[in-house]
């Protein structure tokens, strides 16, 4: 079953797929752009930020890529107007959220939000800014937390658990009171877990995780070595 | 009691109003000058990590964004209680230096050109940049190139013109390239005539500005800034010095972090401008400026040969410090001579290329304080942070603040030499607004408040009523 080859279309490309790829994995293989925030190759894929939602002929709801197994036959729209309508407001909903300024932010020039907000064309937010009191932890020796710049991702959470092992991140709350907490919502300084390995930090689509005393737009991220480390890990298991 | 109010005030950085008190009379009794936006720097950047300070303040302005980096990088280096790489302080001197040039550019051609080339009453329609450049098209275009060069330097060395995230606790996060070096060498020698010419054109003029020259802020008064241990004039480093009326140091030279043993802040209701104020004298008696005019009063000598030539001439104008507001103007011109010449100085330094600008370290001291000489004079940036390195406390005092009680007491002599009876002539504020533009005021940052800059004056009589007002 899972060497079975499926053909379908994306955006009016004949494509193929095996039965165990989702339609983003089989766009990217096409280099077809669908844009993800909480995506992130190595990673499990959640399907929470809903910016990879596509249309899929004779389905009368939209459908997250990062989640949804090519069919054989299946007819796909990645960039219809509906979709960079619904993408846009999803991105202004996240910068009217928190405090997102991008002008004294240490990821200013390297953030995936702002690269959205580019690339989708948002020049200016249509809803009121919430502007909510929030906090930095900068009690870790080496790596902050700033809430005002978290857009809840969960890439962090992700990549500590299923990757370094150590779960120390989570999310506590729900909705729009959603944090993300270390170990049992202690200062990240006095995290049990936390083994100081940097990788939440360095998967953070923002500023939101970044490394201590860099200054405005100096937080660059190295992104590409996680399919790296999980092809380790799944030979040594092997 | 009669009152005046101008309001907007014009061809400033920043809002404000000048309200004039006359007596039963019809002598203005009293002056104000009123800034009326505040913006709440001191407040909003509590609770963020310092690394980020240079840039978050740098937003207070947009004229001179550099000058509170500098400013706020030194104070935050004290938090990383490190010395600096020589180069690093070399490249931020040049900075500094090319945002003088820059700032000084747009005081004297932009916002004061009109004024002293056009004339006081020239109708206020065409009393503004674009009607100097239909007068004398070279004045201007000359004004812009030079303020161009202190620009391009400042890209050149920062990767941007306005707000650059350039320097850091610790230094300056990219080296400067040959290239870049070469680039700013290669203009020097044209600006570096073109200002010679334009301060020898003023010089030339200064005859014609007599009256002005007797009544725009021409009092006695203590001056600050700083000084290096060779005593030439300096805008980045060195200790604080008072200088009194008649030339002589007041006190002894203070290490800058001890600013508050001698600078107090006094707060009024009408006004969102602190009064800084000396503290042996007290408030209001320890008046005192800051500024071209200051630095030049306290300086030895400039450093440089073709500024010091200007100097000595300078120094003819009076037996002690020179004292006229009107002057500052002048002062400025041989200070962006200075400045010319001084990069050219460090240019040549084969040091300035070095590779490291950057000493890294986490946070070891609570408490920092960063001092410089801004354009428009002496700029403190003072912070508490807790362990983790997060602000707690600061407080800032800009140019403008230091010279506050100094602005209102100039426009009150100028009211007064100006102004009879009750009714105003625009021409006649126009003069009173000049008083203000020779101190170069820049509202927004020392008010830390947003905008462009109008101004009301209001005619207030014996009983409170509004008895003639202008806005423009």
């Amino acid at each position: 079953m899972s060497d079975t080859i499926l053909t379908l279309t994306i955006d009016g490309q004949p494509v193929s797929g095996l039965a165990t790829e989702t339609i983003l994995q089989i766009a990217r293989e096409n280099k077809i752009d669908i844009p993800t925030l909480c995506y992130l190759e190595g990673l499990s894929a959640v399907g929470s930020c809903r910016l990879c939602m596509v249309e899929i002929e004779g389905s009368p709801k939209l459908h997250p890529a990062c989640v949804t197994l090519i069919q054989e036959g299946m007819v796909v729209t990645t960039q219809t107007e509906r979709l960079q309508g619904y993408r846009r407001n999803i991105v202004q909903l996240l910068f009217a959220e928190r405090n997102h300024v991008c002008s004294v932010c240490v990821s200013n020039g390297h953030c995936e939000l702002q690269e959205l907000a580019h690339k989708l064309g948002v020049d200016h937010i249509a809803f009121p800014g919430c502007y909510p009191e929030l906090e930095v932890d900068a009690s870790h020796r080496r790596f902050v937390l700033d809430h005002n710049r978290c857009v809840l991702c969960t890439r962090c959470v992700r990549v500590c658990a299923e990757i370094e092992g150590a779960h120390t991140w989570d999310v506590k709350n729900r909705g729009m009171r959603s944090r993300i907490v270390a170990d049992l919502d202690t200062p990240w300084g006095d995290s049990a877990t936390c083994t100081g390995c940097g990788k939440c930090v360095h998967v953070c689509p923002t500023g939101a995780l970044s490394e201590k005393g860099k200054s405005v737009a100096e937080m660059l991220k190295k992104r590409p070595s996680l399919p790296y480390l999980v092809a380790n890990r799944t030979e040594e298991r092997q | 009691m009669s009152q005046i109010t101008i309001e907007p005030v014009s061809r400033i950085e920043g809002h404000a109003a000048i309200r004039l008190f006359l007596d039963d009379t019809g002598q203005v009794r009293d002056a104000r000058f009123q800034v009326t936006q505040v913006r709440g720097f001191e407040q909003f950047v509590v609770g963020r990590p310092f690394s980020e300070m240079p840039s978050l303040t740098a937003r207070i302005c947009g004229i001179c964004p550099v000058s509170h980096e500098l400013a706020s990088a030194k104070a935050c280096d004290q938090l990383l209680a490190v010395a600096i790489p020589p180069t690093a302080t070399k490249l931020r001197c040049l900075l500094n230096l090319a945002q003088l040039v820059q700032s000084h550019a747009l005081s004297f051609f932009y916002l004061s050109g009109p004024d002293l080339l056009l004339g006081m009453d020239h109708p206020p329609e065409t009393r503004n940049f674009f009607g100097l450049a239909a007068a004398d098209p070279q004045f201007a275009r000359d004004g812009i190139r030079i303020r161009q060069f202190g620009q391009q330097a400042i890209e050149r060395l920062a990767g941007r013109r306005i707000h650059p995230s350039w320097v850091v606790p610790g230094g300056v996060n990219s080296p400067l390239t040959a290239a870049n070096r070469e680039a700013i060498l290669a203009d020097l020698p044209s600006i570096k005539t073109l200002v010679s010419a334009h301060l020898d054109r003023f010089k030339q003029t200064l005859d014609g500005h007599a009256e002005a020259i007797g009544v725009f802020a021409n009092f006695p008064s203590m001056f600050l800034g700083l000084v290096n241990e060779e005593g030439t004039l300096e805008h980045y480093q060195g200790r604080l010095r008072f200088i009194d009326a008649g030339g002589a140091p007041v006190g002894t030279d203070l290490d800058p972090s001890d600013y508050q043993q001698v600078i107090g802040e006094a707060v009024e209701p009408w006004t969102y401008l602190k009064f800084p104020y000396y503290r042996p004298l007290g408030y209001p008696e320890g008046m005192y400026r800051v500024g071209p005019l200051a630095r030049l009063n306290l300086a030895a000598r400039c450093g440089t040969e073709l500024a010091d030539r200007e100097l000595a001439l300078f120094r003819e104008l009076a037996t002690g410090p020179v004292l006229s507001m009107f002057h500052a103007h002048y002062a400025r011109l041989i200070e962006t001579l200075y400045a010319v010449e001084r990069i050219e100085e460090l240019l040549a330094d084969p040091q300035i290329l070095d590779q490291r600008i950057r000493a890294e370290a986490g946070v070891n001291s609570l408490e920092g304080i960063g001092v410089t000489e801004a354009p428009r004079g002496t700029l403190m940036h003072h912070y508490r942070v807790n362990e983790d390195g997060l602000i707690q406390w600061i407080n800032l005092i800009i140019a403008t603040g230091h010279n506050n009680l100094a602005m209102q007491r100039g426009i009150l002599q100028a009211a007064r030499h100006f102004l009879t009876g009750t009714t105003l002539r625009e021409g006649l504020l126009n003069r009173i607004e000049a008083v203000i533009r020779t101190f170069d005021p820049c509202l927004s940052c020392s008010t830390h408040a947003v905008g462009s800059m109008p101004m009301i004056v209001e005619l207030i009589g014996p009983d409170g009523a509004i008895l003639d007002h202008l806005r423009r």
